[in-house]
């Protein structure tokens, strides 16, 4: 290839009067942008190969280093923006296609910002969650018919398998394989000790992890990879995945480079093959094939684990989510067009499905119209980026909500969107050893048990000043919201009243 | 008695201790001012393509340095310090040669530098370990 026709995004820019040549960055950085010139006895940077992760400039012991946006610039233009251009240029000279990662980065409104929450004044006091019980211990999973009792008159327990959260979050499914062993260990541990629930992703379980099995959740996707019966066993319950957020319709492909070692052991294919996941489950084509594999499922685990099935949000969710609801399947767990992903093809990621706040409202709706809201939980996932992001999902009548890219920044991911580069320098979305250890599940752990206990606070609070002192009382609570700035048609599909209502 | 301990397991190569050390020995305000001075650090990372892991005095039990100092520099605290007299040492460097570890090194006035677990300085706990970004080196009982 002749020009080069892109330019740099980022500029690395060194404060020279503070930099004392330590060369950490030069050491840390896995895109090998830092380097000691001994010529000219100072640290310099060749900007092309930065993707602005900030471990550099997180590990700088003088704080010598920042990242700016290049202000390299092409001529305005509201419709050929520059991102639009860099990307011809990119596919022109390389003929392929665009891959990204983590959740769609485009101006595409979110619901959560024009949604407000409800407090109470005067005729119906709030509760101040520090000196009053509140409930934020979530259940999930088929709710009984009916209270049915023995000839003695005692209550018969028929209810179905279920999960017992501490709060209503979880940790979204993220292979190992895309993520790291360390980052799998910690999102492991900080569930155990939380109370909550972390779910395998397709990549299987590794050994190692089978102690965490009952604040687990496997997975069961399109290319059944490390499915076998001890690894259902194992599991609290089992997640059939039909489709991701980030990329509807997409199946998945871990190139045989990252199959190595434990990650091929665990997904129990050979290594240095391609892990394809194809589209569709081969043998789904119907509900009624989806539930021959739900209850495939259920008889493998003799009826004791919970089946979830996983959506992506897509134009007729909320038909889709009616006929899971009726396949047998205990809870829905819905992935909006906001959800991440470590590589998707970026057309795709950025053009495909819809916002999870519109499918949750419509699903709740559609389910309790049709008398069935209570035969499954609703998990909400694709972007909830903090407390009050859950308390409107729940009041929007979600059970639980699903956090993954949220769980990756406490990790300490800085959302520089290369995941699919395998190079990730805070030991995350990577299989590179000595990037690996970057990640010390110690401080990984406790930084996601400070995460959600923040939360789960916060919630509290929320709901406090709602006058609400249990989350089942929040749950599908809609009058507890108002939208702003949303149309007529956007507040019906919310089911909720504007501001001022 | 507390001491520094490392776990190789975690450690990351990246050197960030011995600059931590030698600017918490050296006095100065700001670690910029570090700039242009060759560091003499009293904990340093050892690696090779396999494996790194930093290392520093071990405050041994029967310290072979203090036996050996023929200018009496070198004692052991109460607390179990290996701590150096620098108005003693006469630069010898005996210690540097018995020293099992490699731990104990000739400063730049040409004395003996060596770690005293910060108990010197004003940063009061060792500074290596808390400025160790990924728990690698830790200051414990053991």
């Amino acid at each position: 290839m002749g020009i080069n026709y892109i330019y740099p995004e980022f500029e690395v820019i060194r404060d020279t009067a503070r930099c004392i040549a330590c060369r950490v960055c030069e050491r840390q950085c896995a895109n090998e942008v830092h380097r000691f010139d001994a010529e000219l006895g100072m640290m310099t940077a060749d900007d092309s190969k930065c993707v602005d992760c900030h471990r550099c400039v997180s590990l700088c012991p003088t704080r010598a280093l920042h990242i700016e946006k290049s202000r390299h610039t092409f001529r305005e233009n509201a419709n050929w923006t520059s991102d639009k251009i860099t990307e011809i240029y990119r596919q022109a000279g390389t003929g392929g296609v665009l891959l990204s990662s983590m959740g769609n980065p485009q101006n595409i409104p979110v619901y959560w910002d024009k949604m407000l929450i409800n407090a109470s004044q005067v005729t119906n006091p709030p509760i101040d969650p520090l000196r009053e019980p509140m409930e934020t211990k979530t259940t999930l999973g088929a709710k009984p018919k009916k209270i049915e009792r023995d000839n003695a008159g005692r209550i018969i327990d028929n209810r179905s398998p279920r999960l017992t959260l501490s709060t209503p979050i979880m940790f979204s499914a993220m292979s190992y394989g895309s993520i790291s062993y360390n980052a799998h260990e910690s999102l492991a541990r900080a569930a155990r000790e939380l109370g909550i629930y972390y779910n395998t992703g397709e990549g299987g379980l590794h050994r190692d992890f089978y102690e965490y099995g009952p604040n687990t959740i496997v997975q069961v996707a399109s290319g059944r990879f490390g499915v076998h019966k001890e690894y259902l066993e194992t599991a609290a319950a089992i997640e059939i995945k039909m489709g991701q957020g980030a990329k509807p319709g997409i199946g998945g492909h871990l190139p045989g480079t990252k199959i190595v070692g434990d990650v091929s052991a665990t997904r129990m294919i050979p290594e240095g093959s391609d892990a394809i996941s194809p589209a569709p489950h081969h043998d789904i084509y119907s509900i009624e094939d989806l539930r021959q594999l739900v209850f495939s499922l259920k008889e493998a685990t003799n009826y004791k684990k919970p089946i979830i099935v996983k959506i992506a949000a897509v134009h007729n969710i909320a038909a889709i989510a009616s006929g899971i609801a009726r396949s047998g399947a205990d809870m829905i767990a819905i992935d909006g067009f906001r959800g991440g992903t470590g590589a998707a093809p970026t057309r795709i990621r950025d053009n495909v499905g819809i916002p999870i706040e519109l499918a949750l409202a419509s699903v709740d709706t559609r389910l309790r119209e049709e008398g069935i809201r209570g035969d499954v939980s609703l998990l909400a996932a694709g972007s909830i980026r903090c407390a009050s992001d859950v308390v409107k999902a729940i009041a929007l009548g979600a059970d639980a909500c699903y956090i993954g890219t949220g769980a990756l920044i406490a990790l300490g991911c800085h959302v520089c969107r290369t995941c699919h580069t395998g190079k990730c320098n805070w030991g995350i979305a990577t299989q590179r050893e000595d990037l690996v250890k970057r990640l010390n599940p110690d401080i990984g752990s406790q930084r996601l048990v400070n995460l959600i206990k923040a939360w789960d606070h916060e919630i509290k609070e929320i709901m406090g000043g709602m006058g609400i002192n249990s989350i089942e009382a929040l749950r599908g609570n809609r009058l507890m919201l108002r939208g702003i700035g949303l149309t007529e048609k956007e507040l019906e599909i919310l089911g909720i009243m504007h501001a001022g209502e | 008695m507390k001491k520094v301990y490392v776990n190789e397991k975690w450690c990351l190569g990246c050197h960030l201790c011995e600059y931590n050390c030698a600017f918490a020995n050296s006095g100065l305000n700001d670690m910029a001012k570090l700039k242009g001075r060759t560091i003499l650090p009293n904990i340093r990372v050892e690696e090779n393509d396999k494996i790194c892991f930093a290392v520093n005095c071990r405050h041994c039990d029967d310290p072979i340095c203090v036996k050996s100092c023929i200018a009496g520099a070198l004692s052991k605290s109460p607390e179990g310090v290996v701590e150096i007299n620098k108005n003693k040492c006469v630069g010898c460097l005996t210690c540097v040669l018995v020293c099992p570890f490699g731990c104990v090194l000739p400063d730049e006035n040409g004395i003996i530098g060596k770690c005293e677990l910060c108990t010197k300085n004003s940063f009061g706990e060792p500074a290596c370990v808390k400025g160790c970004p990924n728990n690698a080196i830790v200051f414990e009982e053991r």
